[in-house]
């Protein structure tokens, strides 16, 4: 079935087979029944007239017999009989029956005769013999009759003749029709042997003009397969100036435009690449200068005016704005010519959650927030780039502390047999439904009117989904307003293993929707008690 | 401790400014600002360290660093403007012992350089054996039946600190602070790197390293004496 539905060449073939079959065969039927029925005509024209001729034979017979005489009657009868059946006229050979006609009831009247044992009265169809003996016409029917023993198919010829004195009989001719069966049987048999062949050299041409016309084709698809996977040279072959020709060319003029685009896209890549880093490098060095010179100044700012000390101290903090715009920048552009590549190597993701926290501790502290990391016992390894692990989840870690309004601070590490989660679950100032979805943005703000309080270049979240992309992972934020967010980093074990869930619900389970559904279940049993009781 | 420093950086801003700030530290900074004149400007002065940047006009900064690395192992800090894995490794690779990416601070690009100064004390005389090398850490050798084999103070030290205990798994992080010297977790692949280099000194067959073992998922050890 599979084999079916592949081959278009299986298809054609069978289709042609079955088409060609059904045409032979009404053809066949056609030819058949016209050769029958000529047969049948030439063989029904020659016994009709022989059965005349009989008749007449038979009628002056008895008209000039000795009618005195009962025997010789009988005599007669049975030489007529013999003589009517061995003919063997034009019409082939005949049996010969004589009986009594319908009025013919007197018990003097000879029975009748009949040429063959096999053949009697009662081998003629009675809708024959009535109509026979209902005038003087000649008659015929098809009959079937027995011959040594078999059936055959037999015209029967019936005409009445009258016997002077006694009355009137009925004398039938019954010529057998086995020699134009056995034509006709010869004949099907010699078409049913022309159409089995005629079918097969049919599917053979079909199976061969299909052949040179699907081997291109599969070429075709051999070859696209090819330029898929990324051999961008490969081509078909094109030979002479047919349809398939055609198919040939334009499919290798399709190829050489998709190679000239990939390798359009390839060099503008490079270039991006290139401008990235020519950028980095030009914007770099002043910056460098800028702030060494800014760091000299702030370290000697005791010697100066208060003016000249604030101003010191506020190109100190923008230089190191301005510098992790640059850096955040640089990198997001490096994702967006698609330079970013994954150095992957197992890494116990608990022992880089342990170390952000630790790293992340002086910040938390001045915000006043503790922070609780629970993790497995057992290591819980993944291929990952643990500089971009790291620098997610300090992120993660940052936002939490600057948005969590020194409430206590959870980072949850769990694996499964996939996949190894870390969650940051605050309970600051939370996330509503929508936000949850545009934290990702570039340069997004909760509030557009509200001054960026926080440092923070508003690329760490978008550069941290990158990360996570680049690993396969996901990266995701769940968050109530007022009551806090999570944002969970799911990274597979392994790389290249597509990720299908997480270790850890996004939504945590001390929700306050989750919550409220658990104290409204509650309440209902309360009230299922106090029912029960007043009852 | 007063160290010479030879600054090889084409941006005379830049250069003038290292030179302030590593005077200002107690340092004795010579500037040379051409690829060229690198390798002559390393003879004269003799420096206890070179800081080198990357992007040179005439010879550039890698073949710089490869061509003074064939006559000394003074210690080598690339300035790189470039946080690009591929370039921090081919420089690394050409010979230098750590990087400092622009923008830097003050104060990270001096203590990289005292720490690259800090091996010139003396240490104590002390044997250790590790796979079949011998090492005398106060005579700065490594010997193989007898062979001496040709190690850079930075790679010497990282073999030391895994033969002092041959029976711990140093994870990068140790070893980046061991050796050196970072307080904060940094790149991991100067640690890669560089087991890269001294395999390739120290093993018989680098493919198969017997001396510096990697613990798949930890880090490295050193291999069974």
């Amino acid at each position: 079935m599979a084999g079916w539905r592949r081959s278009l060449q299986l298809r054609v073939v069978t289709t042609t087979i079955v088409l060609s079959l059904v045409v032979i065969a009404v053809l066949g039927n056609f030819l058949v029944s016209r050769i029958a029925s000529g047969l049948l005509d030439a063989k029904v024209h020659a016994a009709l007239a022989e059965a005349a001729t009989g008749s007449r034979t038979a009628q002056e017979a008895f008209d000039s017999a000795d009618r005195s005489d009962p025997s010789v009657f009988d005599t007669l009868v049975r030489d007529l009989v013999e003589s009517l059946a061995n003919g063997g006229g034009p019409a082939g050979a005949n049996e010969i029956v004589l009986q009594r006609g319908p009025d013919l009831t007197s018990p003097l009247a000879p029975l009748g005769v009949s040429s063959s044992p096999d053949i009697g009265p009662d081998s003629i169809p009675s809708r024959l013999s009535r109509a026979v003996g209902s005038d003087s016409a000649q008659r015929f029917t098809y009959a079937s009759v027995t011959e040594a023993g078999r059936s055959v198919p037999a015209v029967v010829i019936g005409s009445p003749v009258v016997v002077p004195t006694v009355g009137v009989y009925e004398l039938y001719f019954v010529f057998p029709l086995d020699a134009e069966t056995a034509s006709l049987d010869l004949v099907r048999r010699t078409l049913a042997l022309a159409a089995l062949g005629l079918v097969l050299l049919v599917g053979g041409i079909a199976w061969i003009v299909t052949r040179q016309v699907v081997t291109p084709v599969r070429m075709a698809a051999r070859i696209a397969e090819r330029l898929a996977s990324g051999r961008l040279e490969e081509r078909m072959r094109v030979r002479g100036e047919d349809d398939l020709a055609r198919l040939a060319a334009s499919f290798n003029k399709m190829a050489i435009s998709l190679q000239r685009q990939i390798r359009q896209l390839e060099d503008l890549s490079r270039v991006q690449r290139r401008f990235v880093s020519d950028v980095s490098h030009e914007l770099r060095t002043p910056l460098t200068t800028v702030r060494m010179a800014a760091d000299v100044l702030h370290e000697s700012r005791a010697d100066f005016d208060p003016a000249a000390q604030r101003s010191a101290e506020l190109l100190q903090t923008q230089l190191d704005r301005f510098e992790a715009l640059l850096a955040d920048l640089l990198e997001i552009s490096r994702y967006d010519a698609g330079a970013a590549a994954l150095e992957a190597e197992p890494t116990d993701l608990r022992l880089v959650a342990a170390r952000v926290i630790e790293d992340t501790e002086p910040l938390a502290e001045r915000r006043g927030s503790t922070v609780t990391l629970s993790a497995p016992r057992y290591p819980c390894f993944a291929d990952v780039d643990d500089r971009r692990i790291e620098r997610v989840l300090r992120n993660l870690m940052v936002n939490a502390i600057e948005h969590g309004e020194g409430r206590p601070i959870e980072v949850r590490v769990a694996q499964d047999d996939q996949a190894v989660a870390i969650a940051v679950r605050d309970h600051g100032v939370g996330l509503d439904a929508v936000a949850a979805t545009m934290v990702f943005n570039r340069f997004w703000r909760a509030d557009p009117a509200r001054a960026r309080a926080t440092g923070g270049t508003g690329l760490g979240l978008a550069i941290a989904m990158e990360d996570a992309h680049l690993h396969g992972g996901w990266l995701q934020a769940w968050g109530e307003s007022g009551r806090g967010s999570q944002f969970r980093l799911t990274v597979p074990r392994h790389t290249g293993v597509e990720l299908e869930r997480s270790p850890i619900p996004l939504e945590p389970g001390d929700s306050w929707r989750r919550r409220r559904t658990l104290a409204v279940g509650q309440a209902h049993r309360r009230v299922d008690r106090a029912g029960v009781s007043d009852a | 401790m007063k160290g010479r420093v030879l600054i090889v950086d084409d941006d005379t801003p830049l250069a003038e400014m290292l030179g302030i700030v590593l005077r200002g530290q107690g340092f004795d900074p010579a500037l040379c600002a051409h690829g060229d004149h690198a390798l002559a400007a390393f003879r004269e002065h003799k420096p206890d360290v070179v800081l080198l940047d990357l992007m040179l006009p005439g010879l550039n900064g890698i073949d710089v660093c490869r061509a003074i690395r064939a006559e000394s192992d003074v210690p080598i800090v690339m300035l790189t403007a470039k946080s690009d894995t591929i370039d921090i490794v081919h420089g690394l690779e050409s010979g230098a012992d750590d990087y400092v990416v622009k923008p830097f601070k003050n104060g990270e690009l001096v203590a990289r350089v005292r720490a690259r100064l800090r091996r010139s004390e003396d240490p104590a005389p002390e044997l250790l054996e590790i796979g079949d090398l011998v090492i005398d850490v106060a005579g700065h050798s490594v010997k193989r039946d007898g062979g001496s084999i040709q190690l850079t103070p930075l790679e010497f030290d990282l073999l030391v600190a895994l033969a002092r205990k041959p029976w711990q798994v140093f994870t990068r992080e140790v070893l980046l602070e061991q050796v050196w010297g970072y307080r904060h977790a940094a790149d991991t692949r100067l640690v890669n790197v560089h087991v890269q280099r001294l395999r390739s000194k120290v093993e018989r067959d680098p493919e198969r390293p017997e001396v510096v073992v990697t613990v798949r998922g930890v880090g490295y050890k050193a291999g069974p004496a």
